[in-house]
């Protein structure tokens, strides 16, 4: 491999956020005809050395070569011009525009829809896409307009592609198809970057990974001389252990009782289809589904947060008293006595304030104590401080706005504050979501020793070799309805796989 | 595709925090730029001697002592208004009505000075004048408050409309109590009695406003930073949704804001008919109820720091009027300096999140 000559030389790459040092002279080569995967705990820069190769950011120092030629990618339209296309975590796309409209969005010439969508279908067939040219954005799933991104990029005559955490927000199933689609770029010659956290994903599909750690690179190997483990220590830069607990359960009593809930959101679309099931102490009820089949609408729900057409959901305290949840809201419920706490998917827009600080972010829950009118602002910031020793939270300080910290850094905030409540209740969704492994298991052990405090915990999850390997009970969703509650332990990750897709999971063949 | 760039001479990265200092130092540098800016500018145009005209804005401002008491009463009616529109800035609530929350707040005050002499005595009046006022202004901020948490409407377009009607309703009262007849205007409410005219100071006509709005800022900012309604506030503005997680009632805290921004908008308008001018005309508010929108935001919605920023656009606006008498220049030329001025200081906010970096080596063929 060393012979060939990289399509990408990155050479001493040094770039500074104010005080932080994003990427410390770091060296990468990337090579036609092959699939690198870059790895890197949370904050590490793989995103911003990406970013600089297309033209988002500008490097502070170091170089870069294309195809052995030293050049200077000032845009992402240079960064186009030298055949580098990006596909970001977030999609930048306009949602009352078909396919075609956003994929020739901005380029110049002739306005021709229809040789535009005519090679865009040659594309397709090309690499096994499947899109709708005239499909408008608004109709289409996530993964739908992740595959109008990679085409985009490929219609403006991409050969080197960046994919930023691709698989965060697809299925099993649709993660399969993208990788079959990016084995089919490969073998036609593309260069292909992957950054993602998980592990199983990397040993499938790259044939080299890079390692970068706090900014500096520390390494890269071809993938078939590796395994997970040494990738992680890489990662971590020391010895991590790969195992889930899954302590017993200490004397399950039921406490909160869903009966036959149903939803609709806002234009009447069904949800939750009459769910039923009871959630016990000191257990943890796994929640399966593929995205989107009433998982945010059944934890909202419970929360308080979501009208509800029909049902109950009851809260069982521990001397067997029910009271009803429904019709309540958040304040109403903590005013009830019950500790509820909600580690909501969306952190910044629903957990927290972004722009506040993270003594004020721990305030949220807890400002409203005493009788006086003002806010007491000392017992917060004592927790944060608290929370910043507890879960190892990287910040400059308490005083830092959390949209400042890495994602695997404010989820500890979010989690920490939520915990800090001493709940009886904690939902969760997508708590690892977009974090490294070593905050994964951070939060998994969190999660636990709340388990073993006696807390109902609701857990809801996307990745189910964790969903088997942490959860007591998992209850599957489909299209809103219960598609069937199995034991943790000995469940099979391909009949849960085939509950999520059909109700009850049974095999017709 | 294998074109090549020229290095960029220099590109623009973000700060990270900047010391207290340097911030203030950049913002010293940008308004000694604007200055040299507008005394070369003045030079040019209009041949003048820039020492003379910024000495003429100087005196403009500081010129006699009831210059400075002028300059402080401005001050403190523009700061009022801006205390008014910062509680609903905060919550990303755009009230851009305080104009006519304030002149509706003077309507009520005047409606009180000219209606109840001879029914109530004097100090039954001025309450009631209070009382009045306050409610006015709440009532114009209410009405769109009330339809943003109801129905989701646009409170920058319904504010801004509640305006027109409130300089309308006073036009129409100015013809119904005016005084003499035919003249269309009010003139000096109760001249000989001075029923409802609130106390003055001995021989400080002005001190009363100060201190009443230098009492406001201090609460205003203690209230928005200390208060639990002033955390809701904030979590509002910051973010909806996460309002409702934590179960603060939005709407409530929506109406509530608007209540209060209006209610100090009708203070504004008591003191400028019941403190300083005795009468009611559509003009009274002066456009301090959009003056008030930069004063505001210039100081980053911080109660203190409007003190400085409204003393800044006060005393531009007050140099301007002087010059244009003075040097027999156009009014307009003061705006131009005040222009340039702004333009400088709103300007280094961007040196002060952003820094300027040059490539080394830069120029060559890359």
């Amino acid at each position: 491999m060393d012979n060939k000559i990289a399509a990408v030389t990155m050479r001493n790459i040094t770039k500074r956020f104010g005080p932080t040092l994003a990427n410390d002279k770091v060296w990468l080569n990337i090579y036609r005809g092959e699939i690198l995967a870059l790895l890197g705990e949370n904050g590490s820069g793989k995103t911003t050395l990406m970013n600089m190769l297309s033209g988002i950011y500008f490097p502070d120092e170091g170089e870069i070569a294309i195809d052995g030629k030293p050049v200077v990618i000032r845009s992402p339209k240079d960064a186009f011009a030298f055949g580098i296309g990006m596909i970001h975590q977030h999609f930048k796309l306009v949602d009352v525009l078909t396919a075609t409209e956003n994929i020739i969005l901005g380029l110049e010439g002739k306005l021709d829809l229809k040789a535009a969508a005519k090679k865009i279908r040659e594309i397709c067939d090309t690499y096994g896409f499947e899109v709708d040219p005239d499909q408008k954005i608004y109709d289409m799933s996530v993964s739908q307009k992740q595959t109008v991104e990679i085409v985009k990029v490929l219609y403006r005559g991409a050969d080197i592609l960046i994919l930023d955490e691709p698989t965060a927000v697809l299925t099993p199933q649709e993660t399969d198809k993208l990788f079959a689609v990016l084995r089919n770029m490969r073998d036609a010659g593309k260069a292909i970057v992957i950054i993602t956290h998980k592990m199983h994903e990397v040993e499938s599909l790259s044939d080299r990974v890079a390692v970068l750690r706090h900014g500096q690179f520390i390494g890269d190997m071809p993938t078939k001389s590796t395994n997970a483990q040494e990738m992680t220590n890489m990662m971590v830069g020391h010895p991590v252990v790969l195992n889930i607990d899954r302590p017993e359960p200490l004397d399950p009593m039921p406490r909160i009782e869903v009966k036959n809930l149903t939803v609709r959101d806002v234009e009447g679309t069904v949800k939750l289809d009459d769910v039923s099931f009871t959630a016990n102490s000191g257990e943890i009820l796994g929640i399966a589904g593929i995205s989107g089949s009433g998982q945010k609408e059944l934890l909202e729900a419970i929360a308080g947060l979501q009208p509800v057409e029909k049902g109950s959901i009851e809260y069982i305290h521990d001397d067997g008293r029910r009271e009803q949840l429904l019709g309540k809201d958040p304040f109403a419920i903590q005013e009830m006595g019950v500790a509820l706490s909600f580690v909501p998917e969306d952190r910044l827009g629903m957990g927290l304030v972004g722009n506040m600080d993270l003594g004020n972010n721990m305030m949220l829950r807890s400002y409203r104590k005493g009788k006086s009118p003002f806010t007491n602002r000392k017992a917060p910031y004592k927790l944060a401080h608290q929370m910043v020793d507890f879960l190892e939270i990287s910040t400059p300080s308490v005083e830092t706005p959390v949209r400042r910290l890495s994602g695997g850094n404010v989820q500890k905030v979010l989690v920490g504050r939520e915990i800090a409540n001493a709940p009886s209740v904690l939902l969760t969704a997508y708590a690892v979501r977009g974090l490294d492994i070593n905050s994964s298991y951070l939060i998994y052990d969190t999660i636990n020793s709340q388990k073993m405090r006696g807390v109902a915990v609701l857990y809801v999850g996307e990745d189910l070799d964790v969903l088997l390997e942490l959860c007591d009970r998992i209850l599957v969703l489909c299209g809103g309805k219960v598609s069937g509650i199995v034991p943790g332990r000995g469940a099979k990750k391909r009949d849960v796989g085939m509950m999520m897709t059909k109700l009850g999971g049974k095999d017709d063949e | 595709m294998n074109k090549t760039n020229k290095t960029p001479l220099f590109h623009v990265a973000k700060r990270g925090a900047l010391p207290w200092y340097k911030a203030w130092a950049i913002r010293g540098a940008a308004l000694l730029l604007a200055l040299v800016l507008c005394g070369v500018i003045t030079s040019l145009v209009t041949g003048e001697d820039p020492i003379a005209v910024y000495g003429a804005i100087w005196k403009g401002s500081f010129g006699t002592p009831r210059k400075i008491w002028v300059l402080l009463q401005n001050i403190a009616m523009l700061l009022c208004v801006s205390l008014a529109v910062t509680p609903a800035f905060r919550m990303r609530c755009w009230n851009l009505g305080a104009e006519g929350q304030a002149l509706i707040g003077g309507l009520a005050c005047a409606a009180c000075m000219i209606t109840l002499p001879g029914k109530l005595p004097n100090w039954a009046i001025i309450v009631c004048m209070i009382v009045a006022s306050l409610l006015a202004g709440a009532v114009w901020a209410g009405i769109p408050a009330f339809f943003k948490a109801r129905y989701n409407t646009n409170e920058t377009l319904f504010t801004l409309m509640m305006n027109y009607v409130a300089t309308q309703l006073v036009a129409f009262f100015c013809v119904v109590w005016e005084s003499p007849k035919g003249s269309g205007t009010i003139g000096i409410i109760n001249q000989k009695t001075e029923i409802g005219w609130l106390p003055q100071f001995p021989s400080q006509k002005y001190l009363l406003n100060v201190l009443i709005v230098a009492v406001l800022c201090v609460l205003v900012y203690i209230y928005l930073n200390y208060s639990k309604h002033g955390y809701e506030i904030a979590v509002v503005g910051e973010s909806e949704r996460t309002a409702r997680y934590v179960g603060i009632k939005v709407e409530k805290v929506i109406v509530r804001t608007m209540l209060l921004s209006g209610a100090i908008c009708g203070l504004a308008g008591l003191l400028l008919v019941g403190s300083t001018n005795h009468t009611l005309t559509p003009t009274i508010v002066d456009g301090r109820g959009f003056t008030a929108v930069m004063v505001s935001w210039l100081a980053k919605f911080n109660p203190i720091w409007m003190i400085l920023t409204s003393f800044l656009l006060v005393f531009l606006g007050r140099g301007a009027g002087e010059i244009a008498t003075k040097f027999g220049l156009n009014r307009s030329f003061g705006d131009i300096l005040t222009g340039i001025i702004l333009f400088c200081i709103i300007g280094s906010e961007f040196f002060i999140n952003y820094e300027i970096k040059f490539t080394r080596g830069a120029g060559k063929e890359g």
